[in-house]
């Protein structure tokens, strides 16, 4: 191509070649920047993340039930286990699983299993089949695509990818946890 | 899609033509100056009645935007308002809820349409890429529309779906941050709702824009038509309007009364009555289905035992659609030729039939019980696999290896011919 001052050669980084590239960079940056914040909007918000702890005293949770409390818009089952249960994760604990885990890692102090209810596959509340230790597995049965949990929340089977999920919480004092 | 033979009456019709030929531009697609071919039966009176069912949902869609609230506190209360205290507000949602039914209906018939006559073959595969981009949109819309009324199956519906897209888990905490950014939260709730009820809004808006594109694809080769062949002459084509706009008013007529008979005499046959339970995070009701237009590819996905591939099994099965102008290697375009191809169309359709029954079951539903007893889970399998077999193994191998019936020399030909025969 030909300038006023110059002939430009195949292959030779002209002025123009450089100025060519550096505005697409800067223009690209400038796109990216503008699009962000069309994108993060769609992010949780401040006050939505303010919402991210609740106490709950478990002392009026007699042994052998399961209380439901609402955590970031999803259940939390706190399950007040029998030693009976207990002894049954832990004999189950060589058992096959999909995500192999001990009973003894599935809660600070084993008589209270707190836990996501929300089922690992596609985010079904699941049903309780804890009480009368019925189903396969004596603990959670998820209705959506049959996906059963055993009395420590471990999947043992159905579609479902992980054991049901353990919150962040910790003992305030004997009976009461913050969950978050 | 323009047209240069159009003549306005008027001296004002001729003075705003000079200055936006917008007229011509009608006249020259769905008028006197489109000629379209003189064979076209009903099937073809399904586009637009597409078209028709777009506007129905747009135009109730607005009316009930005035009397709704897109807020987890107001919404369930608000439909219920629109149901029982706005004057004729049952009248509007039933139609905005039955609409969309009819609207899949219309449209499933019409892709089917378009897969039996060859429709998808060249040259009008952008046309047909069109198409199912608007289907897509559509799927789309149906579902955060459905979110909308804030009842159980809305709630747990759009849970479960949106949870499809926390399979794409490549690193650790990928498939939560994607959920987090789709429902504004950590769970679907008031942020989702809002989201949806925008776009809920906009796709159809987006969809028009879609069907100008298609019919102006539609416009350069022409309509296909039952013979598959080519239109040439002028004797194998009649004006759009008068004869198509009347026979499609007639077919329109008829499809209303069908219409009308589910809104006003089974305005719910098509729902689900945990709708009418206020949406409850804490409770999933004992058995989830989607909307029935849904229902085969949910099969799918139930089909596979790993979460990531059941996702990608649900999303192949509706975009192999976009490879099967390549997939059918056919010199015919009509199935009427080609009885091979005929016959396996068929089978597809029953077994998309079957796939979307097998939907509305749990997996270990005994389904065919003799002495053993086979579940819907392991007959759903069989019925994913014969889907996609159909695509990939059937029509590739068919269309090229079977021998077709003679094709007529031309459209005018045949229609004489049969003329004479009859
Ligand atoms: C492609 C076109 C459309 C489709 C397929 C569609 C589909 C749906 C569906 C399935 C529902 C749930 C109905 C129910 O069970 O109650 C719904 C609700 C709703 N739609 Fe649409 N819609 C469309 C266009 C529109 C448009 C353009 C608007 C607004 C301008 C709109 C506004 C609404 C509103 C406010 C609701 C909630 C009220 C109700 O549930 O009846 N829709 N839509
Ligand atoms: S959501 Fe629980 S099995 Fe699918």
């Amino acid at each position: 191509m030909t300038t006023n001052d110059q002939i430009e050669h195949e292959e030779e980084v002209t002025r123009r070649n450089f100025l060519y590239v550096a505005t697409g960079v800067v223009g690209a940056v400038g796109v990216v920047s503008a699009a962000w914040p069309l994108v993060d909007q769609m992010n949780p918000s401040a006050d939505v993340l303010a919402l991210a702890s609740v106490e709950v005293d478990m002392s009026s949770i007699p042994e052998g039930q399961t209380v439901k409390v609402l955590w970031r818009g999803k259940p939390i089952f706190i399950r007040h286990r029998t030693a009976k249960e207990i002894a049954r994760g832990v004999s189950e604990d060589n058992d096959p699983m999909k995500d192999p885990a001990l009973d003894k890692d599935r809660a600070q102090k084993p008589e209270w299993l707190v836990m996501i209810g929300i089922c690992t596959h596609l985010g079904c509340v699941p049903l309780d089949n804890t009480e009368f230790q019925s189903g396969e597995y004596g603990g959670w049965y998820c209705p959506c695509h049959g996906s059963e949990y055993d009395i420590a929340g471990r999947i043992r089977k159905g579609p479902a990818p992980r054991n049901l999920e353990i919150p962040k919480y910790e003992y305030l004092n004997d009976t009461t946890v913050k969950i978050g | 899609m323009g047209s240069s033979t159009y003549v306005p009456k008027s001296k004002a019709g001729k003075w705003f033509e000079e200055r936006l030929p917008i007229m011509g531009l009608i006249h020259g697609t769905l008028g006197a100056g489109y000629n379209a071919p003189r064979n076209l039966n009903y099937w073809w009176n399904f586009g637009s009645l597409a078209g028709f069912m777009l506007v129905v949902q747009i135009l109730t869609g607005i009316i009930l935007v005035m009397h709704y609230t897109p807020h987890v506190d107001f919404a369930f209360r608000a439909v219920e308002h629109i149901m029982r205290d706005v004057n004729y507000g049952w009248l509007l949602r039933y139609t905005h809820s039955n609409g969309a039914s009819m609207f899949f209906v219309v449209v499933y018939i019409h892709i089917l349409r378009g897969m039996y006559f060859g429709s998808y073959k060249s040259p009008r595969e952008v046309l047909w890429f069109l198409g199912l981009v608007i289907y897509l949109l559509m799927m789309a819309t149906g579902f955060m529309g459905y979110v909308l009324p804030w009842g159980q199956m809305s709630f747990w519906g759009a849970t479960v779906i949106t949870n499809l897209f926390g399979a794409f888990n490549f690193y650790d905490g990928m498939g939560d941050s994607i959920l987090h950014l789709l429902w504004g939260g950590f769970s679907v709730d008031n942020p989702t709702l809002q989201r949806f009820f925008s776009l809920h809004y906009l796709l159809p808006f987006v969809i028009v824009g879609v069907v100008i594109l298609h019919i102006w694809a539609l416009h350069l080769p022409g309509s296909n038509n039952p013979l598959g062949i080519d239109a040439k002459g002028p004797g194998d084509k009649i004006p759009f309007h008068p004869y198509y706009t009347a026979k499609d008013a007639f077919g329109l007529s008829f499809f209303i009364v069908i219409f009308a008979l589910f809104i006003f005499y089974m305005p719910n046959i098509m729902g689900h009555p945990d709708n009418y339970i206020e949406a409850n995070p804490m409770v999933t009701p004992s058995h989830i289905v989607p909307e029935w237009y849904y229902l085969p590819f949910y099969t799918i996905l139930k089909a596979v035992p790993d979460k990531l591939f059941g996702v990608i099994a649900m999303f192949s099965s509706i975009l192999i659609f976009f490879v099967l102008p390549w997939l059918d290697g056919s010199k015919v375009r009509s199935a009427k030729f080609r009885p091979a191809t005929a016959f396996f169309f068929w089978l597809f359709i029953i077994n998309a039939i079957f796939l979307g029954y097998l939907g509305t079951k749990l997996p270990s539903a005994i389904i065919i019980n003799m002495g053993g007893g086979i579940d819907a889970l392991t007959l759903g399998r069989i019925a994913s696999v014969l889907y996609f077999a159909y695509f990939i193994v059937v029509v590739p191998l068919v269309s090229r290896m079977e021998s077709t019936k003679p094709v007529p020399t031309s459209i005018a030909q045949s229609v004489l011919d049969a003329r004479k025969e009859g």
